[in-house]
């Protein structure tokens, strides 16, 4: 399995773990025992939200909405075909709607009762999004919370801010920045940041 | 249920800590705790509802208290120890004690790639005539479900307008009990910030709101 930097404390038995560490590798070890889980299913599960599944996902959509009207459209009546259709479906992007932003509107996602999020597009949610300051205040104060990201929208436009209560999962379309005229898909997706499709980002070229 | 997880509108957490170029995990047991609630899921021997509601219904302060794989760590274990399908006892020595309870799946991992990418889809036929149409003004029901419910609780009573139909959804406020999907329809209300927190601003909130959570406003 990839180790993509950051150390892995299952791998050294014994050593340093914390009592939280001990106990999810003995409830492992438990659930391997009586047969409910196979422990390479387990490292199927976590290499693919590792290196497969992640934002590089959605750039690649917003890049497309970007440069092939058709697409755009697409995405705009049916976005989880148009997503599909790059290959990007399944667990937690089941049904999917594309929020573009405009200048009339900044489209901003939360989940205020959990965490939901699409994977598919997205990978997993960062702490933050799951942080317990951004699901009580985005929906009372998002301006506050954007500027806490460094996003200053101004007063005549709609902050619209879209708490994923249900199975429908949002995906934040964020405006093309001027100066990336005749840029290719690929130079486009490549400045698409992950916080510019929940919301809390501007794409800069 | 009015639990620890209904967060919407609360102030007093801080301000939102976000990390440059953040890594997928934080701790070595992060991943192995995501990848069995996970594969614990593909079981069959709870649905999404069932899972959300066992985290609602941790205590408050060990909800709050707790970052995001912990509590999904100990919500696991409430399930695992209520199905039986593990003893409080095995959980605590971590080891098997009781022979296993009979599962529905036990998912390989060359089965992995096709489980996520079919995913479960919640859209569910339904007879049941469609109640709203977009455009239609609604006000969110005074209610609190002392069950698991989808509808958060700073808008209830409040006044919206339908801005999207989805079709018919599994509905979480019975798929959680055991009582059947029970599919409604399901809309995304939009609320303005002035109706929702008195604010003047043109900032609006959307929610997705299942049929049994709305009655007409005039």
């Amino acid at each position: 399995m990839p180790h993509d930097g950051h150390h892995h404390d299952h791998d050294h038995e014994g050593s340093e773990l914390s009592p939280l560490a001990l106990r999810v590798k003995a409830l492992e070890s438990l659930l391997v025992e009586k047969g409910y889980v196979d422990p390479k299913a387990l490292d199927v599960l976590i290499d693919t939200y590792e290196t497969k599944i992640g934002p590089r996902n959605g750039a690649r959509v917003v890049a497309k909405a970007w440069t092939d009207p058709t697409f755009a459209d697409w995405l705009k009546r049916d976005a989880t075909a148009a997503i599909a259709s790059l290959g990007y479906t399944g667990r937690q992007g089941e049904h999917m709607v594309a929020l573009f932003n405009t200048p009339e509107t900044h489209n901003m996602v939360v989940c205020t009762l959990c965490s939901c999020y699409p994977w598919p597009v997205l990978g997993l949610p960062p702490v933050w999004y799951k942080s317990m300051p951004y699901r009580s205040r985005a929906v009372i104060e998002p301006r506050e919370v954007l500027k806490e990201f460094g996003v200053e929208v101004p007063d005549e436009r709609e902050v619209r801010v879209w708490d994923s209560t249900a199975e429908v999962r949002y995906l934040v379309i964020p405006e093309r920045p001027p100066g990336t005229e005749g840029w290719s898909e690929e130079q486009l997706a490549g400045i698409v940041t992950r916080n510019a499709m929940i919301g809390t980002g501007i794409v800069t070229a | 249920m009015n639990g620890p997880h209904d967060m919407g509108g609360f102030t007093g957490f801080g301000p939102v800590l976000h990390e440059y170029d953040e890594p997928v995990w934080h701790d070595g047991w992060e991943p192995r705790a995501f990848a069995l609630v996970l594969a614990m899921g593909m079981t069959g021997s709870w649905n999404i509802d069932e899972a959300r509601h066992a985290r609602e219904r941790l205590p408050a302060m060990q909800y709050w208290r707790s970052s995001y794989y912990e509590m999904r760590h100990f919500a696991l274990i409430l399930q695992l120890i209520e199905l039986g399908i593990v003893t409080a006892m095995e959980e605590e020595q971590g080891g098997m004690a009781m022979p296993p309870k009979p599962v529905k799946r036990v998912a390989k991992a060359e089965m992995i790639p096709a489980i996520l990418a079919s995913g479960g889809p919640a859209n569910r036929p339904s007879n049941l005539p469609q109640g709203f149409a977009i455009d239609d003004k609604v006000r969110v029901r005074t209610i609190n479900p002392s069950g698991h419910t989808r509808l958060p609780r700073y808008a209830r009573g409040k006044a919206g307008q339908i801005v999207a139909v989805h079709g018919t959804h599994v509905f979480p406020d019975s798929n959680a009990h055991g009582a059947g999907e029970d599919p409604q329809w399901l809309y995304t209300v939009r609320f303005t910030a002035q109706d929702l927190w008195g604010q003047d601003t043109k900032d609006a909130v959307c929610i997705d709101l299942w049929e049994p959570y709305l009655e007409a406003a005039p």
